[in-house]
């Protein structure tokens, strides 16, 4: 059986050194970067040749690629097989948006493509180049929230808090295009995000209850 | 998923140069909604990716008056665009029924047709099942309840791409491009049964890709809808479903395109619901009686006997809403 992905790993959070803090401090460094080269040199790449005429192609290993997330450009180097959600949580530090189910039906991932919500677990980072993303990490301004984060907050639309991050960005990327929502509109707009513990009643109160969202 | 390279073809002369001939080895990624999904559980392991997104993107006037669609426009795209609703609505009153909104963003026209069963048999690693190269259709002795009530197996998925049952109504078709050039295919004659091809849900060969839909300008007095039943209203696909183009003359049906959909492993034309309803005055009664002539044939299995009255609820209910009719 082919090794299952890499960060199968995030199950096993034990105590000790938590894998986050062991990701945030050496799995976007050198260490792993230098592992993986030494891999990909491995690699054959009599598949590679393809006909004369064909464009090429990069990978299977590390490619540098640039993001723009939130507005500052991240030079990173990963996989082409690497989703925007894997490479913004395992090399760039930025753990917000949740992974969760990662077959893009549960919505925790979701994030802001060129003005539209998208699962960033169903993306690759690769093709996310060139556009501009913005994640979780990007609402709030220092210690004030974004006026969805601030809503959700007093409607306490959370349970677990884990569907948190991809329904903020839904109702974000709904209330910029359509400030003043119908219910049948804002639970159109939420229709790619699942609560597990069933807290959507106060989801849809917080979109609902929003007020001045404007892209800024 | 298994490590893969990738190409970013910048148009369809480099995305044709970099498939190949074995089937699954290289796939082209649009959307990506279905296809990483697929890789994810090892269903398929491309050596390599071909981007095919910065093909053709655009929604177009046709010379005759009908609209080609790129493979590369978005569901969203086609959703928001104002001539593809008012000429063709059901095509895209399904688009707006696919899936979630971040899948409508991303998902493709050409990944929507193109997309693999939802079988859930054929979708889990662990079943080696007869769409897999193995030797059994688990779903004939299993769970089957939302499985096809046509055709004569040995496969007995439903086709999971809405927006192809309305591609058959609208007498669609489309443009395969291959080494050796471009061949039209009627859309009806796209889609294969799994006693044809059971590897495969249709014609495209390893090496072709889907990178145009053609529509038909509507005919004088085409009226057409499309009626979803569904137990989940998002994040699920329909039970069944049905799309009815109708040519009408006042109340008076000249002649009808009724498709049914998520019955049968290729979107499932009812020529008997066509035959009963031409002629006919439209109303409650003669659009049930093609309903009922529509799911005639069907062949339930053991736990889907249900899905004949869904269908055929369906195809009365698109009829009816094709001729602008209260839909009870």
């Amino acid at each position: 059986m082919a090794p299952k992905d890499e960060t199968r790993s995030e199950l096993d959070e034990r105590s000790g050194v938590s894998r986050r803090f062991f990701l945030k401090t050496v799995g976007a460094g050198g260490v792993a970067a230098s592992v993986i080269d030494g891999l990909q040199e491995a690699l054959p790449h009599a598949q590679e040749a393809g006909t004369a005429a064909a464009p090429a192609a990069i990978g299977p290993g590390p490619v540098p690629i640039t993001l723009n997330v939130n507005g500052q450009r991240l030079s990173l180097k990963v996989e082409p097989r690497t989703t925007l959600l894997d490479a913004l949580r395992n090399h760039a530090g930025q753990t917000g948006n949740k992974r969760v189910c990662d077959r893009g039906s549960c919505g925790a991932c979701t994030m802001i493509i060129d003005g539209r919500t998208r699962y960033a677990c169903s993306t690759l980072a690769i093709e996310a180049q060139g556009h501009d993303i913005r994640s979780i990490e990007g609402l709030a301004k220092g210690t004030v929230l974004h006026p969805v984060q601030q809503a959700f907050a007093e409607a306490d639309g959370m349970m677990c808090g884990f569907c948190t991050p991809g329904f903020v960005m839904s109702a974000v990327a709904l209330l910029e295009k359509n400030p003043h929502p119908t219910v049948e509109e804002a639970k159109r707009a939420l229709d790619g995000n699942i609560c597990r513990c069933g807290t959507y009643v106060r989801v849809l109160e917080a979109a609902l209850k929003t007020k001045g969202v404007a892209r800024g | 998923m298994k490590a893969f390279s990738y190409v970013d073809a910048a148009n369809e002369k480099d995305a044709l140069a970099s498939l190949g001939t074995e089937r699954n080895q290289v796939l082209a990624i649009g959307g990506g909604m279905d296809l990483l999904g697929m890789m994810k559980d090892y269903l398929v392991q491309p050596v390599r990716l071909v981007n095919v997104k910065r093909l053709d993107a655009t929604i177009a006037r046709t010379p005759d008056g009908g609209l080609r669609i790129g493979s590369a426009v978005r569901l969203i795209d086609l959703i928001e665009h104002a001539d593809a609703r008012r000429m063709y609505p059901a095509l895209v009153e399904l688009a707006e029924q696919v899936g979630t909104p971040q899948i409508r963003n991303a998902g493709t026209v050409g990944g929507n047709l193109n997309q693999r069963p939802r079988c859930w048999y054929f979708r889990n690693e662990e079943f080696h099942c007869l769409k897999k190269g193995g030797a059994t259709c688990f779903s004939v002795n299993g769970e089957n309840q939302f499985h096809a009530i046509f055709g004569e197996g040995p496969c007995h998925i439903v086709h999971p791409s809405n927006l192809a049952v309305a591609c058959l109504a609208y007498g669609a078709t489309f443009r395969l491009a291959g080494p050796s050039g471009a061949r039209e295919v009627e859309a009806e004659q796209y889609f294969q049964m799994p006693d044809h091809n059971l590897y495969a849900e249709n014609v495209l060969q390893p090496n072709e890709l889907l990178t145009h839909v053609t529509l038909p300008a509507p005919m004088a007095g085409l009226k057409s809808a499309a009626y979803e039943v569904r137990f989940k209203q998002a994040h699920d696909w329909p039970l069944a479903f049905a799309t009815a183009a109708l040519v009408m003359e006042g109340q008076t049906v000249k002649s009808a395109r009724i498709v049914m959909g998520a019955v049968a492993p290729v979107p499932w034309r009812a020529n008997e619901a066509e035959r009963a309803l031409a002629g006919k005055t439209l109303s409650e009664e003669t659009a049930g009686r093609a309903a009922l002539a529509a799911v005639q044939g069907a062949q339930p299995m053991s736990r889907n006997a249900y899905k004949v009255r869904v269908a055929r609820t369906a195809v009365t209910r698109a009829i009816l809403k094709a001729g602008g009719m209260k839909v009870v």
